[in-house]
């Protein structure tokens, strides 16, 4: 059980590229980056956990309890929002995409090639 | 003054959130709104320039919030600077400044958005040279991506914009995702974010499997941003639409710092673990090589001028990577110099291309032919700065060239020199070319592919006033690049000086020393070259190869301008045809095979160095 | 490349990728053995030097606060990133006036129901995330998740059926401004401390006494506000150009 999570972290990755590569429809490919980006989340949480430990704030119970390591949190954290912008600015093209190639399949979205 | 580091950073930051507060009160006054935009680039530029002449004689560490190393664990992010990363944000800041000259009063404008975009870029590139630490490096590096994305998508009434930004924003997104993901796993290891002291942890023990995949997954977002082959797909996209003064920095710097991360992280981090230098050094000059190969063929059969800059660009990205591989001082300081001179002249020619779309309305090398021969000056400058990009000796491209031919010794001289030059000959070749044709009217327009005519056509004015005249301000930084260029070229002491840079870059002991006492100025003492510190100087041989790479690219820009009037028929460089077709089918524009391929090559660069490492 | 041959090829690669990936994570220390320093380091001294009892904010918006300040602005920039490339382009014209029948076949009408329920809970959307982005060193909360939650009370008014409405409250101005107040005032917080002669963000302000109190931790609570008004001003904007593009801009000549 120790080798878990992080075997979930790869099948997520999988899953997301696969997602990616093979998508028809360019908001379901938004999502699936969305996908690749949660293998992250998963991997942090998962780096940062010690087992038996406590979530690491301290307002009713003692300071030195053993706790979980706040930083890969903390670094979650920000993730989450650096990820919910690219996925703002994404859909944004996909809007205008669709406005002026009438589609939204990713083969299709293609004025420059070679 | 130590404050000066965040201030770099800092500075561009509030003045662009400033401007989007004010957005009522600026958008009717463009004058103004350039010039607080120009003068933050140039208080940028001088504060790194201050910086630079400090980090010559000492490592400059900060420290934010004052949290020092609490017993050889630190705490909060540092900036650890020294002259290359101080030169490199530099550089950064003077070419944003010109694209800003470049666009003064008329470039269309969107309320203040493109004014806080380039300050926010700028931020960012500033952010990620200057930057101890590897998770605050990936958020720089998200800045300058989102900025990038969205500077690439500013005329979205083109769909080529839109096809371009979405195939950056996806390709590049999912290497910053595998970057992280690389990061979680050396934090899991070592319990550190602080790069100094990862590297020291990483040292004690001898490379295992977590090591490589930590470095490989690291490397991985930076090698698409460095567009180095099969990563590189998204760069001719990008390229071919974003507006003129953008295109500048992304061929001009963002690219670079792409090569800069991956030296910063392999010399910080990973130089001492992962140990076995001839497996790592053979790898990454492969791909470097290839990529040069590679960019430079495509290169040579664009007709869209911008598209083929790009190209051109992703050759020179080969060069430099193949430079760093070498692992020695005298490979970084040629890379260094190589960088700084392409970053002139590269930025010269773009501009020159957006003079060319002001006035004449098109980038099709096709229909433009001979069409330049009313903008004369935009002439000369292009062509010498064409000369520069063929790398003719005094400029300070042939500079940095010639060191890294010079000290490739310890791969194979001869295959590096040799794909050198052929890299070289072809994309001095296809610039040659395009300045022979567009501004001088030599011999007959390239053929091409009607859906090439399509694409270029595609690319309409950027400006929507009168194009009479070239305004000065669109000019004088093209000329000021091109020639700075020259001058970086002939500097006296310059090779003393950037390879004293790279030795301290690449000492990692001293380094990882500096920053974990917390404390700035702490003298390094006797940096350990790794190999014996050649003279940086001019050599005969590196002189000859590069005029005779020159002459080379001057011969074969003649003959693809002339071939229909010799007797001999030369169909090579046909676009449409055969196998020129099949490798064409490549960069196909759907951002699906892009990430396929970016899959398959990080799995084969994995592969390879596992195998190698192990 | 044909759909098929792209997904073997994908599939190949992502075999070998997964592989060499795992063969990584297997040399970790596994799964609730996590070795390194710098998270015991953090929970042992966080209480004390900060007074904030949440360790996760108080790393988040004082030892690794620049990060913090760097993902503001990548916020803030993808906001202005949606407004750039959404903005009303010259062939087109709007339909501002028409008021319901020009908000076009995208929107319903909404039945009285839906309405009330929605717009109740305007009022506690809005409660719930003052209360959250002022907590953020006592317990599991920041400026994050309040900003968030705030920026849902916007979007309640627009989902009663009210774009309008939504509109009128969240001129794209002023959000822009305000977001661009909270960016900067994130930044210019840090600014202070340059100015007193400290390092970049560190916390000028006193720290209180009690740990974990709403007024205690300095800087922590004041950057806490800043960040919140930003990311809810940036949702807002994101939110508000993604429903105007489809409900009131219709290419011209329709």
């Amino acid at each position: 059980m120790a080798v878990f999570p992080f075997v979930v972290v790869v099948w997520i990755l999988g899953v997301g590229l696969y997602g990616v590569v093979t998508s028809r429809h360019l908001v379901h490919q938004i999502v699936c980056l969305i996908v690749v980006q949660s293998s992250t989340y998963v991997l942090l949480l998962a780096v940062g956990y010690v087992t038996g430990a406590v979530a690491p704030y301290f307002f009713d119970i003692k300071v030195h309890t053993p706790a979980v390591d706040p930083v890969v949190q903390a670094l979650a954290l920000t993730d989450v929002v650096v990820e919910a912008a690219v996925t703002a600015l994404l859909l944004a093209f996909a809007i205008q995409a669709y406005k002026r190639f009438g589609t939204l399949d990713p083969q299709e979205l293609v004025s420059l090639k070679g | 003054m130590d404050q000066l580091l965040p201030l770099c950073v800092v500075v561009p930051l509030l003045v662009a959130a400033t401007i989007s507060a004010l957005g009522w009160l600026l958008r009717p006054r463009r004058r103004m709104l350039d010039a607080i935009a120009i003068l933050t680039c140039a208080a940028v530029a001088a504060m790194l320039a201050v910086v630079l002449t400090q980090a010559a004689h000492q490592e400059l560490v900060y420290w934010f919030a004052g949290f020092r190393p609490h017993h050889g664990v630190a705490i909060g992010i540092d900036f650890a600077v020294e002259p290359i990363s101080a030169g490199l944000a530099c550089l950064a800041a003077v070419l944003v400044m010109a694209a800003m000259v470049f666009s003064w009063r008329y470039l269309e404008q969107v309320s203040t958005y493109f004014h806080a975009l380039m300050l926010t870029f700028l931020a960012g590139m500033v952010g990620f040279c200057l930057t101890g630490d590897i998770f605050d490096m990936f958020v720089w590096f998200e800045l300058m991506g989102v900025s990038a994305y969205a500077l690439t998508a500013y005329r979205p009434e083109e769909r080529g914009s839109l096809q371009g930004a979405l195939n950056f924003a996806i390709t590049n997104s999912v290497g910053a995702y595998l970057s992280l993901s690389g990061i979680a796993l050396v934090y899991g290891r070592t319990g550190a974010l602080n790069m100094a002291q990862i590297g020291a942890d990483l040292a004690r023990h001898p490379p295992d499997g977590l090591v490589v995949v930590g470095f490989v997954l690291i490397i991985a977002g930076l090698l698409i941003k460095s567009a180095i082959v099969p990563f590189h797909f998204w760069l001719a996209d990008a390229h071919a639409v974003a507006p003129t003064p953008v295109c500048v920095l992304f061929s001009g710097v963002m690219v670079e710092l792409g090569l800069f991360g991956i030296a910063r992280v392999y010399w910080s981090m990973f130089g001492q673990a992962l140990g076995h230098r001839a497996g790592v050094s053979t790898t990454l000059a492969v791909f470097g090589l290839l990529t040069a190969v590679v960019g430079a063929l495509f290169c040579m059969r664009e007709r869209h001028i911008k598209r083929l800059l790009a190209f051109s660009t992703i050759s020179h990205a080969g060069l430099f990577l193949t430079g760093i591989a070498l692992l020695t001082p005298l490979g970084l300081a040629g890379v260094a110099v190589y960088v700084i001179g392409h970053a002139l002249v590269k930025a010269a020619l773009f501009l020159c291309v957006g003079i060319v779309l002001h006035r004449l309305g098109s980038v099709n090398e096709t229909r433009l032919h001979g069409l330049g021969r009313s903008l004369p000056v935009t002439g000369v400058i292009f062509t010498v700065a064409a000369f520069g990009l063929a790398d003719l000796p005094l400029f300070a491209t042939s500079l940095g060239k010639g060191w890294i031919e010079d000290g490739s010794w310890v791969l194979n001289k001869g295959a590096v020199t040799t794909l050198f030059v052929i890299s070289s000959v072809l994309v001095g070749g296809a610039v040659l070319r395009v300045a022979g044709g567009v501004f001088y009217g030599l011999g007959d327009p390239p053929s091409e592919s009607p859906q090439m005519a399509k694409q270029s056509d595609e690319e309409t004015s950027e400006t929507p006033e009168a194009k009479g005249r070239t305004p000065l301000s669109m000019i004088i930084p093209a000329a000021v690049l091109a020639a700075a260029a020259v001058v970086v070229g002939v500097l006296p002491h310059l090779g003393a000086a950037v390879e004293a840079a790279a030795v301290r870059f690449q000492d990692e002991a001293a380094y990882n020393a500096a920053v974990l006492s917390g404390l700035s100025g702490v003298h390094t003492s006797h940096p350990i070259a790794l190999y014996p510190i050649a003279p940086a100087g001019v050599t005969l041989s590196s002189v000859l190869t590069a005029v005779g790479s020159v002459i080379a690219s001057v011969l074969l820009a003649l003959a693809a301008l002339y071939w229909r009037r010799l007797p001999v028929l030369r169909r090579g460089f046909e676009p449409g045809t055969g196998l020129v077709r099949v490798v064409q089918g490549f960069q196909s524009g759907v951002v699906n095979d892009y990430v396929a391929w970016a899959v398959v090559g990080l799995a084969c660069f994995g592969g390879v160095l596992a195998l190698a490492i192990r | 490349m044909t759909a098929v041959q792209r997904r073997w090829l994908f599939l190949a690669g992502m075999a070998i990728l997964a592989g060499f990936y795992l063969w990584g994570l297997t040399e970790l220390p596994g799964f609730g053995n996590y070795p390194g320093p710098y998270g015991f380091v953090i929970n042992r001294i966080a209480v004390a030097q900060t007074n904030a009892t949440g360790v996760v904010s108080a790393v988040n918006f004082e030892y690794r606060g620049f990060d913090t300040v760097g993902e503001e602005f990548i916020l803030f920039i993808a906001a202005i990133g949606v407004a750039t490339v959404l903005r009303q382009l010259r062939n087109e014209r709007t339909h501002e006036s028409a008021g319901h029948e020009g908000l076009g076949a995208g929107s319903a009408e909404t039945t009285d129901a839906v309405r009330l329920a929605t717009l109740v809970f305007v009022g506690p959307a809005v409660l719930v995330g003052w209360f959250l982005g002022s907590h953020a060193q006592t317990s599991p909360s920041g400026g994050f998740q309040g900003g968030v939650v705030l920026a849902t009370a916007f979007v309640l008014i627009y989902l009663a059926g009210e774009f309008l409405v939504f509109r009128r409250f969240s001129p794209i101005d002023l959000v822009d401004s305000v977001g661009a107040v909270g960016a900067g005032g994130f930044a210019a917080v840090g600014i202070t401390a340059v100015a007193l002669g400290l390092p970049y963000l560190t916390n000028f302000l006193g720290l209180g006494t009690v740990p974990g109190a709403v007024s205690s931790s300095g800087t922590i609570a004041l950057i806490s506000f800043f960040v919140g008004i930003e990311v809810a001003a940036a949702f807002v904007l994101i939110v508000g150009e993604l429903l105007e593009q489809t409900l009131l801009v219709q290419r011209g000549g329709r």
